[in-house]
C-alpha cells in the first residue's frame, strides 16, 4: 500500500474517532450528576442567575439539539464563550496553544535526542558501569511522576542553584519578537533576534526536561534491551563477519532495527506527555493551553473544558499518526502487512 | 520480592494507621500553630506542615486513600473491561467487535490524565468522585489488552476443536481463552495499581480529588509546593513517598510477570 | 604435513548463562589445508556452529574462550587486533549462515547490504564510485545464479523466496572469501530440491575459485559427494576424523558407527534403531568421555577421563580408548 493511501485511511479513521470523542465529552459534561451552571456559579449564586446561565448554555434543551449547536458553532470557528475570560474560547486557545506546542515539541525532541543515544551506548556496552547506572536510573525514573520532577527542579535549580529562570516564557527585560507563529523560539529566529531566542530556550528547558525525564528513562531502557537483543542476531553477526566497519554497523545496521520498539512506544508516551503537561504547566506557571484548561476545570468553564479536551485529542491523534508513519518507514514489513490486510 | 515487601508494608501501615502513628488526630482537622513549620526533628520525623500537623502521620493516613483508590478502581474496571475484550475478540470481525473496540478507541483517543481531569471537573471534587471518574475511563485498557490476546487465540486449533465438539461460546470464552490471558491481566493489574494511585495523586494535586483536611499524598504535595523552598519537607516527603509506592508496584508487577513467564518455560 | 590454511588446536568455548556455565566446546581440533574441502557432521546442538563462529570470531557476547588456539595463515586469530581481523574478514574468509532469513537484516534492502559489503571487500584501498560498487554487486549475484539481479538488489529480504535468500547470502560471501569459505548447513531450511541446487552451486563456485571449504551438515548424503576429509562431532568434542571414503568404509568410534547405521537405506534393511539417550547437558557435564553415557561399550574409566585423539593411520584419528575392541 502506498504511503498516501495509508495516511488517508488513518486520517479518516482519526476524524471519526475525534467525532466520537466530542460526543463522549459532550455527554459526560451534560449528563453526569451536578448542574454545570450551578457548579460554575457556586452554591451562593441566586437561582435566577443560575437559570440565566442555563438558558445561555442551552442546558434545558434536548441533548442532540445542544450537540447540534455546538457542532455548528465549532465548524464555523467558534467554540462558545468562556465563563472565565469572557471571550470566545477559540480566541483563548489561539493565544495559549503556541506555548504548549513549544513545550511539548521540545520535550519530545529532548526525549528522542537523549533516550536513543543513551540506550544505544548502554546496549553496546552491556554490563559496563555506564550500563548499570543507566539501568538503575531508568528503572527509578519511570516511577517518578512528572510533577514530582517539576517540583524538585524548581527547588534545586530555581532556588538553590539559581541557574535557569523559572517564571514565564521570556525574561521581562527582553523584547519579544513580533508574533508570526506564536512560538517565541521560531519567531525570534525568523526576525533574527538571537538574544530572545536563547532567552526563550532557557525558559523552556526546565519544564521541557521535567516533562520528558520519565519518558527518557523508559525509552532508554527499551532501546538498550533492543540493542542487546539484536547484537546477537544472525544478521548483525553476518555483517560483522563480512568486515563492515564498526561505525557503519552501529549507526546504520544496528540502529534501525533497534529503534522500532522504541518508536512504537513513543505513541503511548505522547499521551503521558500531553497529560503531564497539564500538571507541569501549572507548576511552572507556563501560559499554555493546559494551564488554561486546568483553570477552566477548576472554575467549571464548560465550553473551555470541552475545547481543551478536544485539543488534547487532536494533538494526540497527530502524534500517533506521526509515530505510525515513522514506524512504517523504519520497518518495511509493516507496509507490506498493511497491503495484505 | 522487594516490591511485594514494599506493597505489604504500605498496606499494613494503611490499615493500622491509627495504631502505628504517633499523632493520629493530625489526620483530621487539627491546628497547632506553635508547632507549625518545624523542620524534621526527633518528635516529628518528617517535620510539621503549615498547620502544625505531623507530616509523617498524614502520609501514612494518606496511604489509606491511595490504596482505596487502587482497590476500588481496579475492582470496578477489570471485570467489565476483560469481558468486553473477550467478547470482542471472540466475535472478531463482526459488528460486536467493531462496536466495542471503536468505543474503546474513542475513550483512548485522549490521554488518560486529561480525560480523568475533565470528568472530575464536571463533578463536585471529592475522593469518591475521583474514584468514579477514573473507573469510568480506565476500562478500555483491559479491553484492548484482552482483545489482542483473544483475537489471536481465536483461530488457534484448540479453540476450533472446542467449537467442533459443540462447546457453547460461553464455555469457550471463559474456560479456553480466558486462562491464557490471566498472566498479562494480573501483571497489568499490579502495575496499574501504581498508576491509578498516581492519577489519584495528580487529581488531588490539581484540586479535583481529595479535599482538605483529608490527608492525601497529592494534596500534600500541592499544598507544600507553595511553601518551597524554605519548608521543603512538607512537599518533598509526600512526593518521594509517591515515587516509592509506584516503584513498589512496578517491582511487584515485574515479579508477577516473571512468575507467569517462568511457567511457560 | 603441508602448511595448513586453518588450524584449530584444542579449542574450548564456554557460554555464561543465568544458571551457570555452559561448557560447550571441549578441546576441539581441526585443520583445513589450502584448497581442501572438509566436512563436519554431527547432531543439532553438538557445537559445530559454535566452532565456526569461534573461527570467525563472531561468538555471542556471553561466550568465553578459556583456552585453545586458532591459527590462520600463521596468524593467531584469537589474539588478532580488530584492524587485522577486519582485513581478513573482508578479503580472505567468510561464512554462510544456516538460516538465510535470519542472516539478512530485515529492514534494509538486499542491495544496500550487499553493496556495503562489496564496497569494503572488493575495493580495499581506493574509494569506488557508486556505479562501480553496483556493477560488482550485480556480478556477484549472477555468480550465485540469481536471475534479474537488478530487481533483487532493490528488494527486501522478505520479498524473496528461501532459495533466493540463500543465494544472496552466498553472493555476499563470495565478495569476501578468497581463501576460506565456511558453509553452515546451507540447505537445511529449504526444500530438498532447492537444497540440491544450492549444493551444486556451491560445488561449482568452490571449484571455479579454488577455495578451501568447511561444510557443516547433518545430512550425510550432502557431504559424501563434496568433501575429501570428514570430522565427526559429538557434544562439543571432535570424536573422529578421516578421509571421506575411509570414514564410510571403516567407522571406528561407536557413535560414528551408530550414526552411519541410523541412515535409512533404500536398499532395505528395515527401520534403523537409532541411539538411545540424548546429548548431555552442557551445564552439568563431567570431565570424562562425553559419549560415555550412551555408549554400549563404555567402561568405568570412560566416565572419568576424556580420551585424547589416537592416530590409527591413513589420516584416521579417533577419540576413544577402546577403538580397537569395537
Amino acid at each position: 500500500m502506498r504511503m498516501s493511501t495509508f495516511v488517508l485511511k488513518r486520517l479518516s479513521y482519526t476524524v471519526f474517532v475525534l467525532f466520537g470523542l466530542s460526543i463522549l465529552i459532550f455527554i459526560i459534561a451534560r449528563v453526569l450528576p451536578g448542574d454545570p451552571a450551578r457548579l460554575a456559579l457556586g452554591p451562593r449564586a441566586p437561582d435566577w442567575a443560575v437559570e440565566n446561565l442555563r438558558q445561555q448554555l442551552r442546558l434545558n434543551e434536548p441533548l442532540y439539539v445542544q450537540y447540534f449547536y455546538w457542532l455548528r458553532d465549532a465548524l464555523s470557528g467558534s467554540l462558545g464563550v468562556s465563563l472565565v475570560t469572557r471571550r470566545d474560547v477559540m480566541v483563548d486557545i489561539q493565544e495559549f496553544l503556541p506555548a504548549t506546542v513549544e513545550l511539548i515539541v521540545l520535550a519530545a525532541l529532548l526525549d528522542m535526542a537523549l533516550a536513543i543515544p543513551i540506550g544505544m551506548v548502554a546496549g553496546r556496552r552491556a554490563n559496563s558501569w555506564f550500563d548499570n547506572v543507566v539501568r538503575v536510573l531508568s528503572y527509578v525514573g519511570v516511577a517518578v511522576p512528572a510533577f514530582v520532577v517539576a517540583i524538585i527542579f524548581i527547588l534545586v535549580f530555581g532556588f538553590m542553584l539559581n541557574i535557569a529562570p523559572s517564571i514565564g516564557r521570556i525574561s521581562p527585560n527582553i523584547v519579544a519578537p513580533p508574533t508570526v507563529t506564536g512560538l517565541i523560539t521560531i519567531d525570534s529566529l525568523i526576525s533574527g533576534n538571537i538574544v530572545a531566542f536563547f532567552d526563550a530556550v532557557a525558559h523552556l528547558i526546565l519544564p521541557a526536561l521535567a516533562l520528558s525525564l520519565g519518558l527518557i528513562a523508559q525509552e532508554a531502557r527499551i532501546t538498550r534491551s533492543s540493542v542487546v537483543e539484536n547484537l546477537n542476531k544472525d544478521y548483525i553477526l553476518s555483517t560483522v563477519s563480512h568486515g563492515v566497519p564498526e561505525r557503519l554497523l552501529t549507526l546504520k545496521y544496528l540502529l534501525k532495527p533497534s529503534l522500532i520498539p522504541t518508536v512504537s512506544v513513543m505513541g503511548l508516551d505522547m499521551a503521558s506527555l500531553i497529560g503531564n503537561a497539564f500538571l507541569v504547566e501549572l507548576i511552572f506557571n507556563w501560559p499554555g493551553v493546559s494551564r488554561y484548561g486546568i483553570t477552566a476545570m477548576l472554575r467549571k468553564d464548560l465550553n473551555a473544558i470541552v475545547a481543551v479536551v478536544m485539543i488534547a485529542g487532536i494533538i494526540f491523534a497527530i502524534a500517533n499518526i506521526a509515530v505510525d508513519l515513522i514506524v512504517a518507514y523504519l520497518d518495511p514489513r509493516i507496509r507490506m502487512i498493511e497491503k495484505a490486510a | 520480592m522487594v516490591g511485594l515487601g514494599v506493597v505489604l508494608l504500605v498496606a499494613f501501615l494503611a490499615i493500622f494507621a491509627s495504631y502505628v502513628t504517633l499523632y493520629p488526630s493530625h489526620a483530621e482537622f487539627y491546628v497547632n500553630f506553635p508547632e507549625a513549620r518545624e523542620p524534621p526533628n526527633w518528635a516529628h520525623l518528617f517535620g510539621t506542615d503549615q498547620f502544625g500537623r505531623d507530616v509523617l502521620t498524614r502520609i501514612i493516613f494518606g496511604f489509606r486513600y491511595s490504596l482505596m483508590m487502587a482497590i476500588v478502581v481496579l475492582s470496578l474496571v477489570v471485570a467489565p473491561g476483560v469481558v468486553l475484550g473477550l467478547v470482542a475478540g471472540y466475535y472478531r470481525g463482526g459488528k460486536v467487535d467493531m462496536a466495542i473496540m471503536r468505543t474503546a478507541d474513542i475513550f483512548l483517543a485522549v490521554p488518560p490524565l486529561v480525560l480523568a481531569l475533565s470528568i472530575c471537573s464536571v463533578l463536585t471534587p471529592s475522593v469518591f468522585n475521583a474514584m468514579m471518574a477514573v473507573s469510568l475511563m480506565w476500562w478500555p485498557w483491559y479491553t484492548r489488552l484482552v482483545y489482542s490476546i483473544a483475537s489471536s487465540l481465536r483461530n488457534e486449533a484448540f479453540v476450533q476443536a472446542a467449537e467442533i465438539a459443540g462447546a457453547s461460546p460461553f464455555h469457550i470464552i471463559f474456560r479456553e481463552i480466558l486462562p491464557n490471558c490471566l498472566g498479562p491481566i494480573l501483571t497489568k493489574m499490579t502495575l496499574d495499581a501504581g498508576w491509578v494511585i498516581l492519577i489519584g495523586a495528580s487529581l488531588s494535586f490539581v484540586g479535583l480529588g481529595a479535599q482538605p483536611p483529608t490527608p492525601d499524598l497529592g494534596t500534600m504535595v500541592s499544598d507544600g509546593a507553595k511553601l518551597l523552598p524554605e519548608q521543603w519537607w512538607i512537599s518533598i516527603f509526600p512526593a518521594l513517598t509517591i515515587v516509592l509506592v509506584i516503584l513498589g508496584f512496578n517491582l511487584l508487577g515485574d515479579g508477577v510477570r516473571d512468575m507467569f513467564s517462568a511457567e511457560t518455560v | 604435513m603441508a602448511e595448513q590454511l586453518l588450524e584449530v588446536n584444542d579449542l574450548c568455548v564456554n557460554y555464561k548463562v543465568y544458571e551457570g556455565l555452559l561448557r560447550v566446546l571441549n578441546g576441539v581440533s581441526l585443520s583445513v589445508g589450502s584448497k581442501e574441502k572438509v566436512g563436519i557432521i554431527g547432531e543439532s546442538g553438538c557445537g559445530k556452529t559454535t566452532t565456526m563462529k569461534a573461527v570467525m570470531r563472531i561468538l555471542a557476547t556471553n561466550a568465553i574462550v578459556p583456552s585453545g588456539t586458532i591459527a590462520y595463515k600463521s596468524n593467531d586469530l584469537l589474539k588478532l587486533g580488530r584492524q587485522e581481523l577486519m582485513r581478513l574478514h573482508r578479503t580472505s574468509m567468510s561464512m554462510i549462515f544456516q538460516d538465510p532469513t535470519a542472516a539478512l537484516n530485515p529492514v534494509f534492502k538486499v542491495g544496500e547490504q550487499l553493496k556495503d559489503i562489496v564496497r569494503y571487500s572488493e575495493f580495499t584501498s581506493n574509494a569506488p564510485t557508486k556505479q562501480e560498487v553496483k556493477t560488482k554487486a550485480v556480478e556477484l549475484l549472477k555468480s550465485a545464479a540469481l536471475p534479474e539481479p537488478e530487481r533483487i538488489l532493490d528488494s527486501y529480504p522478505f520479498q524473496l523466496s528461501g532459495g533466493m535468500r540463500q543465494r544472496v547470502c552466498i553472493a555476499m560471501s563470495l565478495a569476501s572469501a578468497k581463501d576460506l569459505l565456511i558453509a553452515d548447513e546451507p540447505g537445511t531450511s529449504l526444500d530438498v530440491t532447492i537444497e540440491d541446487q544450492i549444493m551444486r552451486l556451491l560445488k561449482q563456485i568452490v571449484e571455479d575459485r579454488g577455495l578451501s571449504v568447511i561444510l557443516i551438515s547433518h545430512s550425510i548424503g550432502a557431504v559424501k559427494g563434496f568433501v575429501t576429509k570428514l570430522y565427526v562431532m559429538y557434544a562439543g568434542t571432535m570424536i573422529e576424523e578421516a578421509p571421506t571414503d575411509e570414514l564410510f568404509s571403516n567407522p571406528v568410534h561407536p557413535y560414528t558407527q551408530n550414526l552411519l547405521k541410523a541412515v535409512p537405506k533404500l536398499t532395505g534393511g528395515g527401520v534403523p534403531e537409532g541411539i538411545a539417550g540424548r546429548i548431555p547437558s552442557y551445564l552439568t557435564i563431567g570431565d570424562g568421555c562425553r559419549f560415555a553415557s550412551r555408549c554400549r561399550s563404555a567402561k568405568e574409566s570412560c566416565h572419568v577421563h576424556a580420551p585424547p585423539a589416537f592416530d590409527i593411520g591413513n589420516g584416521h584419528r579417533v577419540a576413544c580408548f577402546h577403538y580397537g575392541d569395537i
